[in-house]
């Protein structure tokens, strides 16, 4: 078989946790994988040294200050040696590995949550069925968070490569963050709040547990139709973000199968709705059957009592 | 003239139940239906022509089962209709699809391609900057909403915010809710489709290197706990903590 590579996940300029779950991937497909870092200072390559990872690649150049799918794509690739390729299944990450993929007229396979040799497995249908493809030549591969062991870290033997690219796109305006806190996307907890919640005003119950839990807080569509107040960029679901985390609290949804679509594949689950037929509960980990009224003073207190 | 390009995907019913039979998806009941991010993908491409002037043509892999969902894209507006087959396409990776369509969209002469955020029964998404790539465009994924004073302007997700982006053509931008409003087809534009023509068109496509070897139902989690009480919340976070350790 050829060289595996990771191409390191980066976040807020640093390499982040999941980088350790890629190569555990790798290793279950076989291989023992070469890392790369994209980066502007070549420093944050120290961290991504792991036990059954070979050598560490730095990547550097002024633009992975921000994010252009071309000049990255064009970037790592030119130092990126044949082979199959592992990257985070984070938004940015599976839009690069299309586009590496494409550059080497190799296909890509998304989403992966479970390695068996060559053997790579998916959702599929927003998560209704999983299928698992074989991969006979080099492939791309993007791997969910949360489902493989992490590696230990080692200290890394670093080179460093400078590259140039050029940046075909031109961000004109930051727009403010729809809020302060963390994007549902990039949580490892999420509390979520539906049409139960009756208004929005009510989702500051959520946010007091979400700044106990250091949690994202999420919202169903029937809750960001209703109230314009709650911003779609909360949405989880089918035509909302798909969230893979830890811990999932939703509050006040009934668990329609879009909704599920965007979050079923949570590690944990708690549901918290007064209907004890509520679908959300054939989902739960930990069920509720109560008002949310009643149950957040409580969980909170607890919560807080155990942080 | 601008000629636009819009990618349509022929998907099961999103509410369709998905049944596995003997290691295979069984959708011989499912409905069918255009994946539904594609309908943003198609508004976008309508704004486009409406600011710009042009042509739009919406174009899809598939077989002639497909012509339907391309004749919704004409009763919303759309010009022209392109389907690309060969029978001999059962099965094909990325590579290949993407391949296929990147060779139809130069032959088209297009210098913008709009298409979904992500199938409806991929998920993937991989589309938009795979076929970007192979073009030689640029490319910007999951927009939210888009304007054509000085220049292409996208809205679109960044560093956990969003950003306003200029996106210079030729370009494939790909399409999530946000603020777009699929409109509805009236009845001169069902008229209109019931008469229009699909071209179909042909094309070599590499071999694919990735084959399904199964498909199986989602793993049934465990029976969870279940509580009558809000009392309960305590001891649900102590589990959290203590059984799930995910606190
Ligand atoms: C093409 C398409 C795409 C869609 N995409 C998405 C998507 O991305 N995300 C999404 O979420 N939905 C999506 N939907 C909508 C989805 O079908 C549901 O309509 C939606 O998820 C319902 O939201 P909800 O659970 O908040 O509301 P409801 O279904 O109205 O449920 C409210 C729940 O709150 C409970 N409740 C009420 N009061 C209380 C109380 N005081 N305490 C506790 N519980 C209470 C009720 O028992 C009920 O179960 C989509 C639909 C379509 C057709
Ligand atoms: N067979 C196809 N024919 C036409 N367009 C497609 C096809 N497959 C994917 N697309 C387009 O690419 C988008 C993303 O698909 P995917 O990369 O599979 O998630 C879809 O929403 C469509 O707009």
């Amino acid at each position: 078989m050829s060289e595996t590579i990771v191409i390191a996940e980066i976040n807020n300029g640093v390499v982040a946790d999941v980088t350790a779950e890629l190569v555990s991937a790798v290793i279950a497909f076989g291989g023992s994988p070469t890392i790369i870092v994209p980066c502007v200072n070549s420093s944050i390559a120290d961290g991504a040294g792991f036990t059954g990872a070979g050598r560490v690649i730095a990547c550097k150049g002024p633009m992975f200050a921000s994010y252009d799918a071309a000049g990255w794509a064009n970037a790592l690739d030119a130092v990126t040696p044949a082979g199959s390729i592992f990257v985070a299944a984070s938004p940015r990450s599976k839009d690069l590995a299309a586009r590496i993929a494409a550059r080497r007229n190799i296909p890509v396979v998304q989403d992966v949550v479970a390695i068996d040799g060559s053997n790579l497995t998916s959702p599929v249908y927003s998560g209704k069925a999983m299928q698992t493809v074989n991969a006979s030549a080099d492939v791309v591969v993007s791997v969910r968070a949360n489902i493989f062991a992490a590696a230990v870290s080692v200290p890394a033997d670093v080179s460093v490569i400078d590259q140039s690219g050029d940046v075909l796109t031109a961000v004109e305006e930051l727009l403010a963050r729809s809020s302060e806190r963390l994007d549902v996307a990039e949580a490892n907890i999420i509390i979520s709040g539906g049409r139960g919640m009756s208004s929005p005003e009510n989702f500051s119950h959520l946010e007091r547990i979400a700044d106990v839990l250091g949690a994202a807080v999420g919202a169903s569509r029937a809750a960001v139709d209703t109230w314009d107040d709650i911003p779609h960029g909360m949405q989880v679901g089918q035509t909302g973000k798909t969230v893979n985390p830890n811990l999932y609290i939703a509050v006040g949804i009934s668990g329609a199968i879009q909704h599920l679509a965007g979050m079923r594949s949570s590690k944990y689950i708690v549901a918290i709705n007064k209907d004890a037929d509520a679908p959300i509960f054939q989902y739960a980990d930990y069920g509720i059957v109560a008002t949310w009224e009643e149950t957040l003073p409580i969980l909170e207190k607890s919560l807080a009592a155990m942080m | 003239m601008v000629e636009i390009v819009v990618l349509v995907k022929r998907v099961p019913d999103t509410n369709a139940r998905i049944v596995v039979d003997s290691g295979k998806v069984d959708l011989s009941m499912v409905k069918w239906v255009m994946s539904p991010y594609d309908e943003f993908a198609i508004e976008a491409a309508l704004r486009h022509r409406e600011a710009t002037g042009g042509k739009v043509t919406a174009l899809t892999l598939g077989s002639a089962d497909c012509d339907k969902i391309l004749k919704d894209a004409k009763a919303i507006g759309v010009d022209e209709l392109v389907r690309v087959w060969d029978d001999s396409w059962a099965e094909m990776d990325s590579n290949s699809l993407q391949s296929v369509l990147s060779s139809v969209i130069l032959g088209l002469g297009a210098q913008v391609v709009y298409c979904g955020k992500a199938a409806a029964d991929t998920g993937a998404g991989s589309t938009c900057p795979g076929v970007a790539e192979r073009l030689g465009w640029a490319s910007i994924s999951n927009i939210t909403d888009i304007s054509f004073e000085n220049g292409i302007k996208v809205t679109c997700p960044f560093d956990g915010g969003s950003a306003k982006v200029a996106i210079p053509l030729p370009a494939v931008i790909s399409c999530d809710k946000g603020a777009f409003k699929v409109r509805k087809p009236n009845v001169k534009g069902i008229m209109m489709a019931k008469r229009a023509q699909v071209e179909v068109r042909s094309e070599t496509a590499p071999a694919s290197t990735v084959s399904v070897v199964n498909q199986s139902a989602p793993p049934q989690k465990a029976e969870g706990k279940k509580y009558n009480s809000a009392d309960s919340a305590g001891e649900v976070a102590r589990l959290l903590r203590d059984e799930a350790n995910v606190i």
